[in-house]
């Protein structure tokens, strides 16, 4: 059936703030679904409270509407539109949840708005946890036994009835939240009320745990004619008992035979024919016993998820873009592969590579928090990697993290014994491949390492062991011994330079790279097609590897070309803003005539998409995959200003090869990174800072913290978010603080600052282009110093300053930019205490709030600000017509919830995941009043 | 990858004389044969079964193969039917519990020579581009000149008649002898799950040798007929036209896979040929003219039904369509229930969509039995 035409204008529910188990991917997500709706001529309203998305920009959709997710929001929406139907499965649970309650209060019929992809009954048959079961049962598919309770009693009793290990699974909540293990009696008072107060109906699933058995999860789409396609089967590195989410996934299955797969399709979908009126992209989990193939059903997820965007990611099959389609009425057959574009979108695809994702996790941020994986996702983000091999994707992923790996494996740290490593397996934690691959290292066996890590499948541990005979051969030779034909095998292993350096203990990254590159083992670069080349395909999307055969598919355009770089995996501190500014950027340097390169690995994000930049490498954001990307590109330039301190950091580099950072020059931004030139020049021009000075021991730290004056602010340099940032006030705080830093992170300067206590603090986004200076936005800070600012609550513009004051800080925001020669965009942060203006820092980037204030004043910054990085444009060239009446509140948003037992408490390192924006006519407004009230409270001592 | 260090290199020559590199893998030995492709990402050891691929070298796209190991009840036929295997990552060890054994001592016990750290995707982009066309692996002899001067003895498959060479050699049963339903299956090179499915949905099964006589077939006085798949080029097997054109007079139910389907075609006038590269996965998609549902299937041919010639054939209605290519999958001989199909339903491996056909199979001879 073609097309429904009496659909002509549709809503599209976002999912609000990033926070752990919901994320970017839903902004990936909601943008495909835009994009893909307006191509058909519909109106598209959008609403999402979270400014950092892609989705909310004006050129995604015909009206967006940044508000809180509520039915009142959704009400005012459709009073002041006319609406026919709106899209609910592609804001995550956030969004489903959203529809259903304003379902239930009778807002779609009142508005006579249909519900288009998914209908109610499915998602509470897909949702409630027991009608769920119950469904599955009428069926005939397998489940884990199980009761569903509704009182701690009924918990209790039920749990005898079933036995241990058990599952307490609460219903209709979010990644897993308030769900867990119980191993035996002692814990189930407390894991059953956990559920019970997390799930919003208190209600919660008692069930047989399948500890064990391995993990599938199928990608499917379904069409209104019951047309169904899976488009990928991933399977999940550790079994069953770690959230998905938390989970190393590969892709396509590695250890699955035809038979059991085939079953696993079969039940799949004649679940989601079975699921009632439902058009669009669905996930389905399966637990499969190793010993038997039998297989449970674990769930179904109605709408695209985390697991989708991977997916697309891992297939180049756009998900959410023909979900969209499918809910509109179109048939699967009646569309084109976006990526062949001959050929059909009803089909699956087939890999002819292998994609590992590994998750981010960011426990250092959550002092206290249990960090053993479990049913409740932990992470912030992930990582995907693209190989030929299992080995290289996996030691891609490695390479990918950003946590100083160079593969897969701790080099120059001390090793735990055999039987230490033995027993940390035994419990999934973030670092558990690391310690299995010493623990094979070790001589440990792949039986004996399957059976502590409850079943890890013994392929994946026959691999990794390959990884191991690689490393002790390597090891055997030096950079000039080392035989060609043994690094060749090396590098389609995925062990990167570096990593082969340490093991030899010898040579450089960039003398290993000369050897090879003589030698003529270079990366190839290949492309993801859907179809493992059966078809041709012409879509720019690329990822390294090494062939003997030298093929590669990426040929070089003769045009001018500019790469940007992203900032890899999300994490607290660094998260969906800078995708939001990469989208924006690689656009701007299009219109500028140049064609935009993309190098990113975050599956989550929408700069990824296959069509956004001109050409796509999914790598990892490290220098040695970077490197043979420029050598093979030849870009005029790189931008680092667009991708957060991840991209910033690979400048020095790239500079000393002589690649032009496009925008501000290395050396500028070398000076606002650094502190102690950053404040020489502060000096210079006059502007106030807080006293600080460096120290390298407790000892001196205690000298300078005394010349400074307490209180003082401790913290390490080049870090992100304010890792490890302490505010002490005397010696013996002083020296705590300098050992635990210096613990994490031997060898590190540590920064020290007299604190500005009870102070005020602002910041200021600008623009220079040489000759004018603009100011973007100047926020105050609700909160007094002491709280990170990506924690602090932000009102644009500030509301509480002095017109002085905001002068003198624009002023010497000017100074800072002129002296810097910023070229592009630049955020400076302010104290301000008894009427003095004190320059904290600068950062010559894109910042966490430039997608706030673009939103919020409605003028396109960062397009504006590439154009200006990339010359040939001038700041008089554009036009600033700032559109916010009243204020706009930047609001942090936590994930404590997933931390249960971690001190709440604020401070200057920063521990919120996401962000909403909410606007107020004026500071009268009850919400910015209450918010201004609570100002001091959640100040940490 | 095996262990790189005890491998023996191995070297593969394409008869458009290109030359690739690679690691030994399996039986060591020189063999020969027309290079094609799979996309299929699961069930390798059935793929290597299928008797329609004898006389083939397979390329496997998907990047590691043998991680699951074999297993004797996943199998087509009772040995291996490639003439070789070409893969990136061609693995020793395996995980699943119930197999067993590994790929490599299995391909060893069948004399298969392999050979793996080829880039695939590359040699399957030159077939996708250049065509099908033979090719010659050796692990023992890395004489390139000397492996081209072999290769070039090797006859194409264009004209190979091979539906009896691989067929049964003795007809034998399959299924309860007092089912209610007998089908007389013509084997050119059958799988054993086209058998399986029909036994499954109640018939007693004979399967004939490829040259077995009418005469010979009603004895088994069968209620239908089954044409089955197999290797080689279809027009260069005219006896198994005529047996086909023998069975259409009967009036009784007739189904026809792969093969199967193309000597359907030609019983009724219409025109085989050989294709550029085939079409051979689990990935392709049909629709089904008749109901507008599309079903996702398990296809291995290098040969088609020439859709000009069919559009000719007033008798003749096209059932099913390839989605990817527009190619004919399925038709139907009006007036007769009589039909086929150019993928396979029986799958293995693959997806199961299509196994309704074996139940509209069954249906017809029941319809018709009344």
């Amino acid at each position: 059936m073609p097309r429904d035409q009496s659909i002509k204008s549709v809503l599209i529910i976002g999912s609000g703030p990033i926070i752990i188990g919901q994320a970017c991917e839903f902004d990936y997500a909601g943008t495909q679904a835009a994009r893909s709706l307006r191509e058909e001529g519909i109106k598209v309203y959008l609403i999402n409270s979270n400014p950092a998305t892609i989705m909310t920009d004006p050129m995604m959709a015909d009206k967006v509407y940044l508000l809180p997710l509520t039915a009142e929001s959704i009400e005012q929406i459709l009073e002041e539109n006319q609406i026919d139907a709106v899209l609910p499965t592609m804001g995550g649970q956030t969004a489903l949840n959203l529809a259903k309650e304003a379902e239930d209060l009778g807002i779609w019929e009142k508005y006579n708005v249909r519900l288009i992809g998914v209908d109610i009954k499915a998602i509470d048959k897909a949702e409630d946890r027991e009608k769920f079961r119950q469904w599955m049962i009428q069926m005939g598919v397998p489940v884990a036994t199980a009761k569903t309770a509704n009182s701690y009693l009924e918990g209790k009793e039920f749990a005898q009835e079933i036995g241990f290990p058990l599952v307490i699974r609460p219903s209709f909540t979010l990644g897993g939240t308030g769900g867990g293990f119980v191993h035996g009696k002692e814990d189930l008072d407390e894991a059953l009320n956990r559920g019970l107060q997390a799930s919003p109906i208190h209600e919660v699933l008692v069930e047989k745990a399948v500890l064990g058995w391995k993990e599938f999860e199928l990608e499917l789409l379904r069409d209104s004619n019951d047309n169904v396609v899976i488009i990928c089967a991933v399977e999940n590195f550790d079994p069953m008992g770690v959230h998905t989410g938390d989970s190393i996934t590969v892709a396509p299955a590695m250890t699955l035979s035809d038979t059991a797969y085939q079953l696993m399709r079969n039940t799949a979908i004649r679940m989601m024919r079975d699921l009632g009126n439902f058009a669009g992209g669905c996930n389905v989990q399966f637990a499969l016993n190793p010993d038997t193939e039998e297989i449970i059903a674990i769930e179904i997820n109605p709408r695209v998820s985390r697991s989708s965007a991977l997916a697309s990611k891992a297939t180049g099959y756009p998900i959410a873009k023909i979900a969209a389609k499918l809910a509109i009425g179109y048939f699967l057959d009646e569309l084109k592969n976006q990526i062949t574009k001959t050929t059909s979108a009803y089909f699956e695809p087939a890999l002819d590579y292998v994609i590992v994702k590994i998750p981010r996790w960011n426990f250092d941020k959550f002092k206290g928090a249990d960090d053993t994986l479990g049913l409740q996702m932990k992470s912030v983000g992930e990582v995907m990697a693209i190989g030929r091999s299992f080995t290289e994707a996996v030691q891609k992923a490695c390479q990918s993290l950003e946590n100083n790996a160079v593969g897969l494996g701790y080099y120059g740290k001390s090793l735990m014994h055999a039987e230490e490593l033995l027993e940390y397996i035994k419990i999934p934690k973030w670092d558990r491949i690391f310690r299995i691959k010493d623990a094979l290292m070790a001589g440990i066996s792949v039986g004996t390492i399957s059976k502590a890590t409850n079943g890890i499948d013994r392929w994946f541990l026959y691999e990794i062991q390959k990884i191991c005979t690689m490393e002790k051969e390597l090891s055997k030779y030096k950079l000039e011994s080392l035989p060609m034909d043994l690094l060749q095998d090396a590098k389609r292993m995925g062990f990167s330079d570096e990593q082969i350096c340490r093991i030899m203990n010898d040579g450089t990254e960039d003398s290993l790279y000369e050897k090879r590159k003589a030698a003529g083992i270079k990366r190839v670069f290949k492309m993801v097609d859907t179809c493992a080349a059966e078809f041709e395909a012409k879509t720019p999307y690329f990822y390294s590897t090494f062939e003997s055969s030298g093929v590669s598919e990426s040929k070089v355009s003769d045009r001018k070309k500019i790469i940007v770089l992203g900032s890899g995996p999300n994490r607290i501190g660094q998260g969906i803003e800078f995708d939001y500014c990469c989208v924006h950027g690689l656009l701007a340097i299009k219109e500028a005539g140049y064609e935009a390169i993309m190098v990113n690995c975050n599956p989550e994000t929408v700069s990824t998409d296959f069509d956004i930049a001109d050409k796509l490498y999914f790598e990892p954001v490290y220098w040695e995959h970077l490197w043979e990307i420029v050598e093979h590109e030849k870009p005029e330039g790189v931008i680092v200003q667009l991708g957060g301190q991840t991209a910033l950091k690979l400048a020095e580099r790239l500079h000393n090869k002589g690649i032009k950072i496009i925008g501000t020059s290395f050396d500028s931004m070398d000076i606002a990174e650094d502190r102690g030139r950053f404040s020489d020049m502060l000096k210079e021009l006059n502007i106030p800072y807080p006293n600080y000075g460096t120290a390298h021991s407790v000892d001196e730290a205690i000298e300078v913290a005394n010349r400074v004056l307490y209180p003082v602010l401790v913290r390490p340099s080049y870090v992100l978010g304010g890792q490890r940032m302490r505010i002490v006030i005397n010696d013996e705080d002083v020296e705590k603080a300098v050992v635990s830093l210096l613990k994490h992170l031997p060898g590190n300067k540590i920064l020290i600052d007299h604190f500005l206590d009870r102070c005020q603090e602002a910041e200021i986004d600008a623009i220079f282009d040489g000759d004018t200076f603009h100011v973007m936005g100047v926020m105050e800070h609700i909160e007094p110093a002491g709280i990170h600012s990506g924690d602090s609550n932000a009102v644009l513009p500030a509301f509480n300053l002095t017109p002085l004051i905001v002068t003198t800080m624009e002023h010497y925001a000017e100074k800072i930019a002129r002296a810097l020669n910023i070229k592009g965009l630049i955020n400076i942060q302010f104290a301000i205490k008894d009427g003095k203006v004190y320059v904290i820092e600068a950062n010559p980037r894109a910042s966490r709030t430039t997608p706030f204030i673009a939103k919020a004043y409605q003028i396109p910054y960062l397009n504006i600000a590439t154009k200006i990085m990339i010359g040939g444009h001038k700041l008089t060239d554009f036009k600033y017509e700032k559109k916010l009446k009243g204020f706009a509140i930047k609001e942090p948003v936590f994930s404590f919830n997933k931390f249960p037992g971690v001190n709440k408490e604020l401070g200057p390192e920063m521990k919120s995941t996401g962000e909403a924006i909410r606007f107020i006519k004026d500071l009268r407004d009850p919400y910015f009043r209450q918010l201004y009230k609570d100002r001091s409270m959640y100040l940490s001592k | 990858m095996a262990n790189s260090n005890s491998q023996h290199s191995a070297i593969l020559v394409l008869a458009d004389g290109s030359v690739h590199h690679g690691k030994s893998f399996g039986f060591i030995g020189t063999t020969t044969g027309e290079i094609c492709f799979n996309t299929g990402m699961t069930g390798y050891q059935e793929v290597f079964t299928d008797p329609s691929y004898y006389g083939q070298v397979l390329i496997m796209n998907n990047v590691h193969i043998g991680n699951y190991g074999v297993k004797d009840t996943d199998i087509e036929s009772s040995t291996v039917k490639i003439r070789g295997l070409i893969g990136r990552n061609l693995e020793e060890l395996y995980s699943r519990k119930t197999a067993n054994g590994a790929l490599d001592t299995y391909l060893k016990t069948n004399k298969i020579v392999a050979i793996e750290c080829i880039d695939t995707r590359a040699l399957v982009e030159h077939v996708r581009k250049n065509g099908a066309m033979n090719c010659i692996i050796s692990s023992e002899l890395l004489d390139v000149e000397e492996l081209k001067k072999q290769l070039a003895a090797v006859p194409s498959m264009d004209g190979l008649e091979l539906g009896s060479v691989v067929s049964t050699v003795h007809a034998y049963e399959a299924g309860n002898p007092d089912a209610e339903i007998r089908i007389a299956v013509m084997d050119y090179g059958i799988k054993k799950h086209i058998i399986d499915c029909m036994v499954e949905r109640g018939a007693y099964v004979k399967i004939y040798p490829a040259k077995t006589s009418l005469a010979e077939l009603k004895q088994f006085n069968p209620d239908g007929y089954f044409i089955s798949n197999g290797p080689g080029d279809p027009a260069a097997m005219p006896y198994a036209v005529e047996t086909v054109k023998g069975i259409l007079n009967e009036e009784k139910p007739l189904f026809g896979i792969c093969l199967g389907h193309q000597l359907l075609a030609l019983a009724n006038g219409v025109i085989t040929f050989k294709m550029h590269h085939g079409h051979r996965g689990l990935n392709h998609p049909v629709k089904n003219l008749i109901t507008g549902r599309c079903e996702i299937t398990t296809q291995n041919h290098g040969f088609g039904i020439d859709p000009a010639s069919v559009k000719k054939a007033e008798h003749i209605e096209v059932t099913h369509v390839n989605l990817n290519d527009d190619s004919i999958e399925g038709i139907r001989i009006k007036g007769k229930s009589a039909f086929s199909v150019q993928y396979h339903p029986e799958s293995t491996p693959g997806p199961h969509d299509s196994r309704y056909l074996f139940d509209e199979f069954i249906a017809f001879i029941r319809t018709e039995k009344k």
